[in-house]
């Protein structure tokens, strides 16, 4: 009940409506993603996800209603139709209670509240249980398991201006990584366009979805000057502040290099502008955000612009796992921010990701159950440090787990002993640093080389030791904030070497030296950044899976809207091919695509059709 | 952190389970902004001066309910409650009241985790529906009728305020009560007989005495006492109903 998941405002995707479909969602999904999608999860991903509202629904979920009772969805950002599923603006708080609520229903559900996971188990290329720390005590506890899933969520807190929780810290991602798992995308990681300065709270795009606008120091509505206007009319899909956060948060950082964004205490800003709306929508559509701007940093949203600025909020890349959940090391599952299903691609769209946690954490938990049951592993159906009652073969393999725990629960105790080095928050502000100055928005060759070097000596400096006050057990947080350190420094080094291997521009990862474009030729593929120990990872690249729809140029706005038109054209002249507008969202077949291109060039749109219809 | 405003002294309870007999206070320096909070307060002290300091947090933004405590003797959010609302101090921060406390600010929430089930705080459905059934229809104004009492965060501060609790800590107490009530009032549940026994009970809502205070320090609104309160009655109804027609069953 305390996940990240509960500061989510916006909306969860899921195609509601009569003029949506199930292709418009996968389109808006991969496009916005910039093509890095796995064209082959992302379909039964949307086909999925409605369900799952549905689900939540019927447990309680007290999703927002029109006047007649039904679902109302909202429009988000980079996305055609109205599909944002949300409660008010607190729909992850709303979904996380909903399913906590639902899980005291069964009483076999045990929960190990306040364990610190700091280390999988894996015996023989198989996970066996993980290691974790009981924190109100400090003893370490071995948790036997046949299958593990990782729910840790992002890594958002490498660096120094982020929207996320205190417990994003990703280290989930990184015990994976250290069992040779590779992490895949890592350099792509989402700026919210609208957050606090300083703090970094997040202003949720529901208050762009609801028609509020940003505006530069001198008024202008500057992201017209971006490809993403003409400004009017204003509220539309997929055009100006409803573009994508990428786009949004890239016009912020040349409006600041500019000079035209407005100094604060905590940095420069620009204002989110949402007098317009009046007093009574703004209340009654967006109270969190009323209250958050009259706390936080003392403005009154009905009467003044909110000053909000870009901050890291969503890591795209993690775990890679297929469409089940399960990842490359046997008995092992991710779901949610830390895995990389392949949906996202090099940019999450909003309200994708509340979808996400609900379709991959029902395969995750299915495939993982399904394993166990079928005797995936000798222990199955062991977990905790139960006596044995079972075979010879079951209590050996219980010393063993523990024998594999030993060291590495002495490693991390022998952190209480060190007396030299320097302290956690010391050491963890450096990081963040570097992973704001040369990982931030635009990145440069230059620039990321030295991020990897930084990198490598705070590893070292950490390897050295750090210095901690507290060397007692008791829920002693600076220790497992050091754990949590010496796992975040290794994901900031994936972070930036996957960053310099990715010579193009694509999604969030913008490279303002030689490589400002995209570069289909080379870079079409994934990036896996593989552990190598003490030593910089090993970066290899593999194949991104399309299968219906190929990459074209990522526009919004008016040339979107011209994509669109163009492409409707072709579409009669096509006369309603018989593959396009397939109800299960497997898209066009090749041949649909090559004539769309043709006839269209560069901007030709795949299922224009899908999109012309959706739209309002 | 923005330009400093001043100084402000924190006087912090201090107590460790391995060596502190007793809570003890700490008095910190601590350096605030226009902006900066009760916690950040409390981090600046675990970054920079004492890295033994121990506290829970999580959100920063009021929605997580990790890092409640007693800021000048009121439940409150740290994140949630300014420096400069309190400056120049001395600002006392304590555990939250009526919870045992597991280290310095670190209170043990188990007691009321195992309330929220015992009133069974989820959704029991008319009847089975299936996601094929689609969504049930539900009209703003029966929405309405829960709504506030849906937006507990769980942050225990009702439970701190509460006198009844403090005597009494068989008491369900507010937020446990309410999210019975949320459940109850909710169009969509069939839950209600299954749950009032318990409710009906001295445990349960009979044991408020009505002094509201869970209400006033409720950061999101659910104002427990109002969701207490309209139980009785129809607690007060099953009660009478259960004497006149006992024996029908």
């Amino acid at each position: 009940m305390r996940s990240h998941t509960v500061a989510a405002e916006g909306g969860a995707a899921g195609v509601a409506r009569a003029d949506d479909t199930l292709a418009a969602h996968f389109d808006d999904t991969v496009r916005g993603g910039d093509w890095l999608s796995d064209q082959d999860v992302v379909e039964p991903f949307v086909a999925a996800c409605t369900d799952e509202m549905v689900q939540l629904e019927q447990w309680g979920c007290p999703w927002s209603r029109q006047a007649d009772g039904s679902i109302h969805v909202r429009f988000f950002g980079g996305m055609t139709a109205q599909r944002s599923w949300y409660a008010a603006d607190k729909t992850g708080f709303h979904m996380l209670h909903t399913l906590f609520q639902t899980s005291l229903r069964f009483p076999s559900i045990e929960r190990f509240d306040e364990y610190f996971c700091a280390e999988l188990l894996v015996d023989d290329g198989e996970v066996c249980g993980v290691l974790a720390f009981a924190i109100a005590s400090g003893e370490p506890v071995v948790l036997r398991a046949p299958a593990v899933i990782l729910a840790t969520g992002g890594a958002g807190r490498l660096f120094a201006q982020n929207t996320n929780a205190g417990i994003v810290t990703g280290e989930g991602m990184a015990m994976a990584y250290a069992h040779g798992v590779p992490l895949r995308d890592m350099e792509f990681v989402q700026w919210h366009p609208t957050a606090l300065p300083g703090s970094g709270i997040l202003i949720t795009e529901g208050c762009r979805g609801e028609g509020g606008i940003l505006t530069n120091r001198d008024g202008e509505r500057y992201l017209e000057n971006y490809g993403l206007g003409p400004a009017e009319p204003w509220p539309r899909p997929k055009a100006m502040e409803l573009g994508p956060r990428d786009r949004l948060s890239q016009a912020f950082w040349h409006e600041d290099q500019a000079g035209r964004t407005v100094a604060t205490p905590q940095g420069s800003a620009v204002h989110l502008d949402l007098r317009h709306l009046g007093e009574q929508r703004i209340l009654e559509r967006l109270p969190m955000i009323t209250h958050i701007a009259r706390h936080f940093v003392g403005v009154d949203p009905v009467t003044a612009p909110i000053p909000v600025r870009p901050a890291v909020h969503y890591t795209m890349g993690g775990i890679p796992t297929a469409f089940s959940g399960a990842t490359e090391l046997t008995g092992l599952f991710a779901a949610g921010e830390c895995a990389s299903t392949g949906i996202h691609g090099a940019n999450r769209l909003g309200s994708n990701s509340l979808a996400e946690i609900l379709v991959f954490g029902r395969n995750a938990g299915e495939t993982a159950a399904r394993w166990v049951r079928d005797g995936g592993d000798a222990g199955a159906g062991a977990g905790w440090q139960r006596s044995d009652h079972g075979s010879s073969e079951r209590s050996a393999r219980a010393r063993s787990t523990v024998k594999l725990a030993e060291p590495a629960a002495e490693r991390w105790l022998g952190l209480l002993r060190n007396d030299e080095g320097m302290r956690v928050a010391e050491l963890r502000e450096a990081m963040q640093q570097i992973m704001e100055h040369e990982v931030g928005i635009f990145r440069n060759g230059a620039g990321l080389q030295h991020a990897c070097n930084e990198l490598a000596e705070l590893r070292e400096r950490y390897r050295r030791g750090v210095r901690l006050d507290d060397r007692s057990r008791a829920f002693n947080t600076e220790w497992l904030s050091a754990i949590e350190l010496g796992y975040a420094l290794q994901l900031a080094e994936a972070m930036a070497a996957s960053a310099l291997a990715r010579q193009e521009s694509r999604g969030a990862h913008m490279r303002n030296d030689a490589f400002t474009e995209r570069d289909d030729e080379r870079f079409l593929v994934h990036t896996l950044a593989y552990s190598q120990g003490q030593g910089p990872p090993q970066i290899r690249h593999a194949p991104v899976t399309i299968t219906s729809s190929l990459p074209q140029s990522r526009v919004y706005g008016a040339a979107a809207e011209q994509q669109t038109q163009q492409a409707q054209q072709v579409q009669e002249a096509h006369d309603q091919g018989p593959s396009v507008v397939a109800a299960g969202g497997s898209a066009a077949a090749t041949g649909d695509i090559a004539t769309g291109e043709r006839a269209t060039g560069e901007r030709g749109e795949t299922a224009g059709s899908r999109e012309g219809a959706a739209r309002e | 952190m923005s330009e400093p405003c001043g100084e402000i002294e924190l006087q912090v309870q201090r107590y460790h389970p391995e060596h502190d007999a007793q809570p003890y206070w700490q008095t910190y320096h601590v350096p605030y902004s226009y902006d900066m909070s009760v916690l950040e307060g409390l981090q600046y002290v675990k970054d920079r001066l004492d890295g033994t300091l121990t506290f829970r947090w999580s959100c920063r933004m009021a929605i997580c309910g990790t890092c409640g405590c007693m800021i000048d003797n009121q439940p409150a959010l740290a994140c949630h409650s300014f420096l400069r609302d309190f400056a120049p101090g001395p600002l006392r921060i304590a555990p939250l009241a009526h919870l045992p406390i597991v280290r310095d600010l670190v209170i043990d929430p188990s007691d009321f985790l195992e309330k929220m089930g015992r009133v069974q705080a989820y959704l029991q459905p008319q009847e089975a529906r299936t996601p094929a059934d689609g969504p049930y229809r539900q009209r703003p104004a029966a929405m309405a009728a829960y709504y506030d009492h849906a937006q507990c965060i769980n942050c225990l501060l009702c439970y701190a305020a509460c006198p009844q609790y403090d005597r009494d800590r068989s008491f369900i107490g507010p937020a446990a009560l309410a999210l019975a009530q949320r459940y109850n009032l909710d169009d969509r549940d069939g839950g209600r007989h299954a749950r009032q026994p318990l409710l009906n009970s001295e445990e349960g809502v009979w044991g408020c005495t009505l002094v509201g205070s869970c209400s006033q320090v409720c950061p999101q609104g659910v104002d427990p006492a109002r969701a207490i309160n309209r139980n009785k009655l129809p607690s007060a109804l099953d009660w009478l109903g259960s004497k006149l027609f006992r024996r029908r069953g």
